[in-house]
């Protein structure tokens, strides 16, 4: 009875032991983790007032401010390339498309489901502004749009707003505009109508909101 | 005087004894089991949130893109959590009276955060870094699946080891152009060997010797 006795204690033991995770749980901050020590409970501490993040100074006040003497830039502060209107578009495609479109025309999705609509890109104050306009709402928000400093860093808002300006251009291009050259492959029936897709297929969530959560499709191996 | 016990108490005897070996064996197999079911792994449990935040109606039907709200996934180990400030930009004025979405009002009028509950909680000894994955091809759909039709997040996978070497090991079989990481309901366009294989020359993804290190997920 005795060894019966031991051998339960023991059998207890090891399983004990397997329970135990504390190197699953450290005692360290992650990423977001809940503090016990900070008043606010937050482990991650704001940035103290007057400081500036490592890798965030910039000496170029055109490019932190878009603005020069006061008053709004009228040129881009950083080199305009191909690269930088391609991650323009990409960008715009993430923050900016929800509001105003992928044209630009501000009847995007988010408009759509009521939030107050912004005006087209292609009106003529608009088209006027300089551009560093459309950096400062991007910074400070305008009217009825937050500012978006803390979403999209400092160099992707000149890079939208370089796209801006493209966006602005093909709106109101006509055929005579694009080069001979380039003409027949806007004109063939599977010409990349590739800008900036949206994250899903639209035929997909139709069918997901009118079936609810169904199988991802098989795939092809 | 008379037998206590009957002989046939000989053969049952020796069964048991032999039927212990297997007996052990299903109570070992039954602790693996256990080990690996969504009631210690948590796979597939949707997790109940301060807000019922639905991704299916955000990314679904509405068609956010992922980095509007995880602004950092594409430079930094973690995704990011949004603050209270991204949901406002929108819900200022949509849905502002709604009292599911008064713990944000609150948390915008106070500064209090959000406690939201993590739910790919991975263990503190792994290290994970999303901007590689999101970098050399691997879709957020391969981790977190059909975000998009998920009213609340539940995680897709086990998380166990063996499910991260199963890439690790053949990356070629996952991975996806990079323009597609962020696509949900992603289809390879052809075989996904071919395309896997021309992807991982391109984007110099580590031979599997390497991916399969220690050192590589704990340091």
């Amino acid at each position: 009875m005795r060894r019966l006795r031991f051998a339960v204690l023991v059998a207890l033991a090891l399983a004990s032991a397997f329970c135990r995770q504390d190197m699953q749980d450290q005692p360290k901050y992650k990423n977001l983790r809940g503090s016990a020590f900070f008043d606010d409970k937050r482990s991650a501490r704001p940035v103290v007032e007057d400081t500036v993040a490592r890798g965030s100074l910039w000496q170029d006040d055109r490019f932190t401010t878009g603005k020069a003497d006061g008053k709004l830039v009228a040129a881009l502060p950083v080199p305009l390339t191909r690269e930088l209107l391609e991650r323009g578009r990409d960008r715009y495609g993430i923050y900016c498309t929800p509001c105003h479109g992928l044209t630009g025309n501000g009847m995007g999705m988010v408009v759509q489901r009521g939030f107050r609509q912004p005006p087209s890109f292609e009106i003529d104050r608009l088209r006027e502004v300089p551009v560093g306009y459309f950096f400062d709402v991007m910074s400070h928000g305008f009217g009825a749009m937050p500012d978006y400093a803390a979403q999209i860093p400092t160099a992707d808002r000149w890079a939208i707003a370089a796209y801006l300006r493209a966006l602005q251009l093909s709106q109101r291009t006509t055929i005579a505009d694009v080069p001979a050259s380039a003409r027949p492959a806007l004109e063939s029936p599977d010409a990349p109508a590739k800008a900036a897709p949206l994250p899903v297929d639209v035929d997909d969530w139709r069918r997901a909101v009118d079936e609810g959560p169904t199988e991802p499709p098989e795939r092809e191996h | 005087m008379a037998q206590i016990f009957h002989r046939s108490t000989n053969t049952l005897s020796r069964v048991s004894v032999f039927g212990a070996v297997f007996f052990i064996a299903f109570l070992l197999w039954l602790f693996d089991a256990v080990n690996r079911s969504p009631y210690i792994t948590q796979q597939g449990i949707a997790r109940v949130q301060p807000v019922q935040f639905s991704h299916q109606h955000h990314v679904g039907a509405i068609g956010i893109d992922c980095r509007y709200c995880h602004t950092s996934v594409e430079k930094a180990a973690f995704a990011n959590i949004p603050p209270t400030k991204t949901c406002m930009n929108c819900h200022a004025q949509i849905w502002n009276q709604s009292p599911e979405l008064e713990p944000v009002r609150e948390s915008w009028r106070t500064g209090r955060s959000i406690e939201w509950v993590k739910v790919y909680d991975l263990p503190d000894y792994v290290y994970f870094n999303h901007s590689i994955h999101v970098a050399k091809g691997v879709g957020c759909e391969t981790c977190h699946g059909r975000i998009d039709r998920m009213p609340l997040v539940s995680q897709h996978p086990s998380l166990e080891m063996s499910w991260c070497l199963d890439c690790h090991r053949a990356p070629e079989k996952y991975i996806r152009p990079r323009e597609d990481v962020f696509t949900m309901g992603y289809v390879p366009a052809g075989r996904q060997e071919e395309i896997g294989e021309k992807l991982k020359a391109e984007y110099h993804i580590r031979p599997t010797r390497e991916l399969t290190d220690c050192w590589t997920c704990h340091r």
